[in-house]
């Protein structure tokens, strides 16, 4: 059981839905970076998502691939975003924390150091949005033999025939990309996505969490209320962007989180 | 390379998309079933005779196919060693080669219904054969292009917009060729719909680095034909070299060859200002290592960290960080040898093409002209070397001028 199985369990118990945030790791820097990492468990967040920095993000929008962009010119590189991670366990053991970026920097580390490294740092799962399940060999595979969640996204082109596929491999959750687009578009309305929810939890019992789009308490509210929880992330990142000091971006946090716990 | 007899070098890629280790598809969920109904599509057209009646209708008629296969005899006796021919696909419909392949997939496109095409482009080649066969089919088209690469290819940018494109100069990451294929890629992931993505190389996801292949061979296929018909029955080239950028011109050649043992195979990548430490060069296979970039693993240019690094060239056609796949595979099996020609080195060749041919060589294969310059002295006179003319010049007047030290007045 990773940290993510044992997170879900204890807000099933709750009957609590998940908020999870994404932030990208160094964004501006390391030190402000961190201390925002930190932070996010008191803000209500139950899962973080740290973004790996990459040259050329092909999914992401323009807020992310600024995030990243400020990150690597700030040094960022994955050995401290693996860093970060130990950092962040040195004060929290239970707060999951899934890596997601692309492959290359990975596949350039070489898979199962990274792998073993990773594992090490106290990261609990990958989302990596290049490795479709055509690709499950190269990562997937061998970072569920390591005891790592591979966690994929489904999205609305992902078809009935093509979900069990989708399933086959993934651990830990499935990330049902709400809108065809980029991270940072518009989102989707809850009266939509409540038939995709349903229609993925029908071939799995894994949990299913929401994202892309969503950027308002009230947003996370309804998005969450008709699924295992959502995700927010470009528009976390914005307040980072805005240099707002680490008490204020937690306290958007907070806000969105409050808002995903209504449900 | 006696025991590779039994085995063909043209049965790439397999199932799953692969050259040996590379190619593959390494895209998001969301773009996974569009590139899988592509790959149906495709195998479906690949051996039907209407697609390829429609292909060799638009190739004669409209791109002016078969391009002549011209003995460059004053070069050829300037250099006094081997007998040099250039493959004249500047002189299509558009200036380049590029529209051998933009035809294909816009009749695949057609086939599917698609009604919108975006298409990235660099030197503007690409992006200017796919207005213009959008033009021609009634499409709308959208053009992703680089920022810097807008500025320095403006005559292009202006040729779009009239054959009615929309171009989007990309200023994300760094505003190059690689950030308009990824911002190329996002419209598409926005887009699924109705948009189909026309890519101009042998680059990207599974099956595109194949499709692309197999538009292109047609330079090749006629390559052999026409040195028969001009050098006697069974006689194949020694030597074939093209210029690299994501490498679908050299693939286009060379595919054709690769199991002719006696043929040998040159790819020309563009140099810069030296391939050095400094990074200041496109030489992907020269100077990168393997990594997993736009839907595809191949040799990249990039950091101890596995970031994607800037090219540099003269020529914006060739300034892209990576190469098709199956030039990796090649590159890696020994079938084909890759060199690195600097800035320099290619607008001497410019030059004499000029001079001594009338040609006005685009910038890209003057890269590739100027390896025959080095290499042709060294090789005897029955040695016959074909070299790919694959885009004429008039794009790169205005950047020779420049580094000629001319100011050209452009009027106005
Ligand atoms: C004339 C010409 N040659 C070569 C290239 C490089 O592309 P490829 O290597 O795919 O042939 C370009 C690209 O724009 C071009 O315009």
């Amino acid at each position: 059981m990773t940290r993510i199985d044992a997170k879900f369990a204890a807000l099933n118990a709750e009957g609590r839905k998940a908020f999870v945030a994404y932030v990208m790791a160094g964004d501006p820097d390391y030190a402000t970076s961190l201390d925002v990492l930190k932070g996010l468990p008191g803000a209500g967040v139950d899962i973080i998502e740290m973004g790996l920095p990459f040259t050329d993000p092909m999914a992401d929008g323009p807020t992310i691939q600024l995030a990243g962009q400020r990150a690597l010119e700030a040094g960022q590189t994955l050995q401290k975003t693996l860093d970060m991670a130990t950092e962040f366990r040195k004060t929290d053991n239970i707060t999951p924390i899934v890596m997601m970026g692309y492959y290359n920097p990975i596949y350039n580390r070489g898979v199962e150091k990274f792998l073993v490294d990773a594992k090490a740092a106290g990261i609990d799962g990958l989302i990596v949005v290049d490795l479709p399940p055509e690709e499950d060999e190269e990562l997937c595979i061998p970072a569920q033999k390591a005891g790592l969640n591979f966690i994929r996204l489904a999205t609305p082109t992902t078809d009935d025939k093509r979900l069990p596929k989708v399933l086959q491999n993934t651990s830990g959750f499935v990330y049902y990309v709400s809108i065809t687009g980029i991270t940072g578009s518009a989102a989707a309305e809850a009266g939509d996505v409540a038939p995709e929810v349903a229609r993925i939890k029908a071939k799995t019992d894994l949990p299913v969490i929401v994202g892309f789009g969503i950027r308002t308490p009230d947003a996370a509210q309804s998005i969450a209320s008709v699924a295992d929880g959502c995700v927010v992330g470009s528009a976390i990142v914005d307040e980072i962007a805005a240099g707002k000091p680490v008490a204020e971006v937690l306290a958007f946090v907070k806000g969105l989180a409050d808002g995903a716990h209504r449900t | 390379m006696a025991n590779d007899l039994f085995n063909s070098f043209m049965t790439g890629p397999d199932e799953k998309g692969r050259f040996g280790d590379f190619g593959g598809r390494f895209v998001s969920e969301t773009l996974m079933p569009l590139i899988l109904s592509l790959e149906e599509e495709y195998e479906k057209a690949k051996t039907d005779e209407d697609f390829w009646a429609e292909m060799n209708d638009l190739w004669t008629h409209y791109v002016g196919r078969p391009s002549p296969l011209y003995y460059a005899n004053r070069l050829t006796e300037h250099l006094g060693g081997a007998k040099i021919y250039l493959k004249r696909d500047e002189l299509n419909h558009t200036g380049a080669h590029k529209i051998n392949n933009v035809l294909g997939q816009i009749i695949l496109a057609r086939r599917m219904g698609k009604t919108r095409i975006i298409a990235e482009t660099g030197a503007g080649q690409h992006g200017v054969a796919t207005a213009t066969v959008c033009a021609k089919f009634g499409l709308k088209c959208v053009v992703y292009m680089g920022a810097h690469d807008v500025e320095r290819q403006a005559p292009n940018v202006f040729r779009m917009r009239l054959l009615g494109a929309e171009v989007i100069a990309v200023t994300s990451g760094r505003g190059t060729l690689k950030d308009a294929m990824n911002d190329a890629l996002r419209d598409w992931v926005t887009n699924v719909h109705d948009t189909f993505y026309c890519i101009g190389t042998v680059a990207g996801p599974h099956p595109y680095p194949a499709m692309v292949r197999d538009f292109q061979s047609i330079i090749g296929k006629e390559v052999r034909e026409q040195l028969q018909e001009q050098e006697g029955e069974g006689r194949l080239p020694d030597t074939l070299i093209a210029a690299i950028g994501g490498g679908s011109n050299a693939m286009g050649l060379f595919f054709p060859f690769l199991d002719d043992p006696s043929v040998n195979i040159i790819g020309v990548e563009a140099g810069g200002k030296g391939v050095n430490a400094k990074m200041e060069h496109c030489a992907s296979l020269t100077g990168g290592r393997p990594g997993v970039l736009h839907g595809n693993r191949t040799y990249l240019l990039q950091d101890d960290d596995g970031q994607i690094l800037e090219g540099f060239s003269i020529s914006a056609g060739l300034d892209y960080p990576g190469i098709g796949p199956e030039h990796s595979w090649l590159h890696e099996i020994g079938r084909a040898q890759y060199v690195a020609i600097t800035d320099k080195e290619a607008l001497e060749a410019f030059q004499l093409s000029c001079a001594l041919e009338g040609i006005i060589p685009a910038l890209e294969p003057s890269h590739a002209l100027a390896h025959v310059m080095k290499i042709a002295p060294t090789l005897p006179a029955d040695h016959i070397i074909v070299m790919n003319m694959c885009g004429r010049g008039d794009k790169d007047i205005f950047t020779v001028a420049k580094h000629l030290g001319v100011e050209i007045n452009t009027g106005g």
